[in-house]
């Protein structure tokens, strides 16, 4: 849910005027970064003009061809935002390749000396950028994302009712376990049938997707979201036992 | 995209008639010392003092008259034992603290702080009173960093206001602001608030072009941060950091007065020391501590209350003192461990940085913990600083590594029931923005309470208070019709914004984030007022300095636009062009920011037609491609061409291709 709200954040219907880009407030934009100044016009032909030369750019381009500008951001999808196909399989050393690769031209600190409004654009963009690349680091996220692209609305994280009963089930009977386990070797068994399980759960959600079997996708996010919280009661475990040792 | 490249030329900052505006020097802002440093072609160097001397001691000395400036450094230091009631140390660990803080505190602390806050006002800052004057931390930081921007000065031989200053990675959204908030009282413009940790690590992946991932493990004299990085082709990114702010060889200091003055009352539990006392039995604390590094046993004294004693501490008792404080710091490596989802294994160096990780304990300690020697081949002490200064040439100049740094602590909301609700978490890279969906939940509701708070805890009383603020002019609507969309920003120096946006009938609001612990801005003006001059005339600078920038940018972007669109720009056009361009070269040349604010709106109103031609120009292009590449994909058999890019690579060219095509 926090996802999704973090992506309506330059909204398109910003209440600025909207024939003029923006382009009048020549005024320092401190505040730019979330501020819907931060959104253009765009024409039907997918022109928008630059703030800073007025002239044409493509939407979606990064910087303007002319005068070299960084554009400000436009609201789109993880996958778009990084440069890379969409699709649940994401190589992570091509992520970070295209993660660096952005942020490398887009830091704030590639502009520190620039101007307060290409300041503000870069820490609206690398926000996004940043949002994007947890977005696409985490299989839950990631699968979330690829389900709301093509119209399946996950439930909220705070509501999600285990309707499975076989899951439910599983889940106790893993909590009851680690609950009890009273040695850290105890702990590792548990950890490691886990592991297993979200491998296998990883594979076959790959493969829903791959089929585009978007029902199965949407109840084997689920499974993986109560694996990965477990996963996260596994690491509580282990340093419980690491420091009384 | 070769002209990408141009962005950060050196040649493309803006107002090249001031070449030295780029000049900007690194500073490591410690608890026990400070170090100012620069760097000149990835080639960082302290600055030294007229005596030689590498670090400045974070120790101000106030004389009786107001007036006088205070003493900074080793001189006040000298009247530590002297005169230990005008000399205010340490003071980096009340950054951003609030009065509430210092009850916990309180006792052993070698300060005196003001009784009872401006008008009983609940929270605020803490403040001290040092010979009858009240300052606040903010206050003492700004004259040490006033010193090492004087100390900089004469190094150079020129005005430097410009820097990149330290702050410890786990230091919290109100210390980050208290830090800045001093430099500029000092006349310095910060340019970034960069982790010391990550500093550290650019200091020594430049030097050691290292690949892999690092633990740095800073222990400084008051506060203690562990950042686990991946340094990878000039890429520097922080995958988890934690730490405790509230942690450091003064600890240790602590622990061992504590223990000599246990022993001094076993003889006479009569007296109550005096916080004069205190800072007096600490000081011999600290040389016992420094003294065993080496050591292995030895004698001081405590001369206070009119009573002198004498203390022997062998290294077996020393160790047993601190071993429970360097215990916090392991456990902390151990979290920070499992945050990134590392083994300590997986580490492939360890950087010990801080001058706490003399102690030969913490050596041992962190060598145990990753099963590895850890590197100190840069002096820890001056390593912050020169990572701070090649940062400072990277954002000044432009440079080929980066640094990607992360949030250290989660930021969240309160919600009922006193839970905090996280909105942003801990180790997520930074700038980050995040926004959060509230509904109204009475009838008619026109405003709404939101408290901002730091912290990993679930409740939030136990976590930092860093804003309260009041949303107003919700329209009234029926529970829950009403939705407002608050977006929490961090930027990249790891400070929040937070705007606000009533989303049914999209009422921007703007929120004033008042810090709970923070300086008013009417108490900052007050300061700046008060301080130096000058000040004043740094902010109309600086302001200035904007305006050109601006200005720069607005006919750097219209020359690209004519040269590229030329052909578009009619005679009558182009005369008023001119004319504004001349105007705004002369405003940019004077000193007056009015002037070079009227211009640019001038200049703007001269290009509007030429500006429109372009679009138009772009449009039809833009549709023609369409129109092409539609064709193409009819008619298989025609050449593709790049027309179908409207990459304003010139009309002529486009042309020229599409005649060549045929």
């Amino acid at each position: 849910m926090m996802d999704k709200t973090a992506k309506s954040l330059s909204p398109e219907s910003s209440g600025q005027e909207p024939d003029n880009n923006g382009v009048a407030e020549a005024a320092p934009l401190s505040d730019a970064a979330s501020s819907p100044a931060a959104v253009e016009t765009i024409t039907p032909a997918g022109v928008a003009a630059c703030w800073s030369c007025r002239g044409p750019v493509t939407a979606g381009d990064l910087f303007c061809d002319t005068c070299e500008a960084i554009q400000p951001p436009r609201p789109v999808d993880p996958f778009t935002r990084l440069d890379l196909e969409p699709g649940f399989e994401v190589a992570p050393d091509h992520l970070d390749r295209c993660y660096f690769d952005l942020q490398r031209r887009l830091h704030p600190d590639r502009f520190a000396t620039k101007t307060s409004r290409e300041r503000a654009i870069s820490v609206a963009l690398t926000a996004d950028i940043n949002v994007a690349y947890e977005t696409l680091q985490d299989p839950v996220k990631r699968a979330t994302a690829l389900l709301e692209m093509q119209g399946v609305t996950i439930h909220a994280e705070g509501c999600n009712t285990m309707s499975d009963p076989v899951l439910l089930m599983e889940a106790m009977e893993q909590r009851e376990a680690l609950a009890e386990a009273e040695t850290s070797d105890q702990v590792e068994t548990i950890a490691a049938v886990a592991t297993r399980e979200k491998t296998d759960c990883l594979t076959e959600l790959a493969g829903a997707f791959n089929t585009n079997d978007l029902s199965a996708a949407d109840r084997l996010t689920t499974r993986l979201k109560y694996l990965m919280k477990f996963e996260d009661e596994l690491r509580a475990a282990r340093l419980r036992f690491s420091q009384t040792s | 995209m070769t002209t990408l490249l141009q962005i950060h030329e050196p040649g493309a900052t803006p107002a090249p008639h001031e070449g030295e505006q780029n000049l900007a020097v690194g500073i490591d802002l410690g608890t026990t010392n400070s170090v100012v440093a620069m760097a000149h072609d990835n080639q960082p160097e302290v600055l030294l003092g007229e005596d030689g001397s590498l670090l400045v001691p974070s120790v101000v000395a106030y004389g009786e008259n107001p007036e006088t400036l205070p003493l900074v450094g080793e001189a006040a230091r000298q009247l530590l034992l002297g005169e230990p009631e005008s000399v205010v140390s340490s003071i980096k660990r009340l950054m951003g603290r609030g009065a509430e803080d210092m009850k916990s505190l309180a006792g052993t602390l070698p300060f005196e702080l003001a009784a009872g806050q401006d008008g009983g006002e609940e929270g605020g800052m803490v403040r001290l009173t040092v010979r009858g004057r009240t300052l606040t931390p903010v206050e003492v930081s700004a004259d040490i960093l006033r010193a090492l921007k004087l100390r900089a000065e004469t190094a150079l031989d020129r005005s430097v206001d410009r820097a990149v200053v330290t702050v410890p990675a786990y230091f919290d959204d109100t210390a980050r602001t208290a830090t800045r908030d001093a430099a500029r009282l000092a006349g310095l413009e910060v340019l970034r608030l960069v982790n010391e940790p990550t500093a550290a690590a650019l200091a020594y992946g430049l030097d050691k072009g290292a690949e892999g991932v690092f633990a740095v493990y800073d222990l400084g004299g008051g506060t203690f941060d562990i950042s686990l990085l991946r340094m990878e082709k000039g890429v520097f990114q922080v995958l988890a950091t934690g730490g405790d702010a509230a942690l450091g060889g003064d600890d240790f200091d602590h622990a061992i007065a504590e223990h000599f003055l246990a022993q001094r009352n076993e003889a006479d539990s009569s007296h109550i020391l005096t916080s004069d006392e205190a800072k007096t039995a600490l000081m011999s604390a600290r040389l016992a501590k420094e003294c065993l590094s080496s050591a292995a046993d030895g004698e001081w004294m405590i001369d206070a209350g009119g009573a002198v004693t004498r203390h022997r501490l062998d290294q077996e008792t020393y160790q047993s003192l601190i071993a429970p404080l360097v215990a916090r710091t392991t456990d902390i490596c151990r979290h920070v461990l499992e945050d990134a989802g590392l083994k300590p294994e997986e580490v492939c160096g360890v950087v010990l940085v801080g001058g706490s990780t003399r102690v030969p304990l913490v050596r041992d300690q962190v060598a145990q913990l990753f099963g590895r020697e850890p590197l100190a081949d840069i002096d820890p002490d001056s390593v912050v600083a020169l990572g701070a200064a090649l940062q400072a040439e990277a954002l000044t100049v432009g440079s080929d590594s980066l640094l990607l740094d992360v949030t250290p602590l989660s930021l969240g909301i309160e919600t009922m029931g006193g839970i905090t609700e996280k909105v942003i978490s801990r180790n997520t890279p930074i700038p980050v923005s995040k926004a959060q969906e509230f509904t109204t939940y009475q009838d008619g509701q026109t405003a709404m309470m939101i408290h901002v708070v730091q912290g990993e805890r679930e409740m939030v009383n136990q976590n930092r208070s860093l804003a309260r603020f009041e949303l107003h002019g919700i329209p009234p609507m029926t529970a829950g019709a009403g939705r407002i969309l608050v977006t929490f920003t961090i930027d990249a120096d790891g400070l929040l914004t937070v705007s606000a946006r009533e989303q049914t009938t999209g009422l921007e609001q703007n929120v004033e984030v008042k810090p709970s612990y923070g300086i008013s801005d009417d108490d900052m003006t007050r300061m700046l007022r008060d301080s130096m001059e000058h000040a004043k005339s740094d902010m109309t600078e600086r302001l200035l300095a904007e305006a050109r920038v601006d200005g720069e940018r607005v006919l750097s972007a219209l020359g690209a636009a004519l040269s590229v669109d030329g052909d578009l720009c009619v005679d009558a056009d182009r005369e008023a062009i001119n004319q504004a361009v001349t105007r705004l070269r002369e405003a940019i040349a004077g000193s007056d920011r009015d002037a070079i604010h009227a211009a640019i709106a001038d200049l703007d109103e001269a290009s509007r037609p030429f500006a429109e031609r372009r679009m138009d120009r772009g449009i039809r292009k833009a549709l023609e491609g369409k129109q092409v590449s539609e064709l193409a994909e009819e008619d298989s058999s025609s050449p593709s061409d790049d027309s179908s890019s409207p990459s304003g690579e010139g009309g002529d060219k486009n042309d020229d291709d599409a005649a060549a095509a045929r």
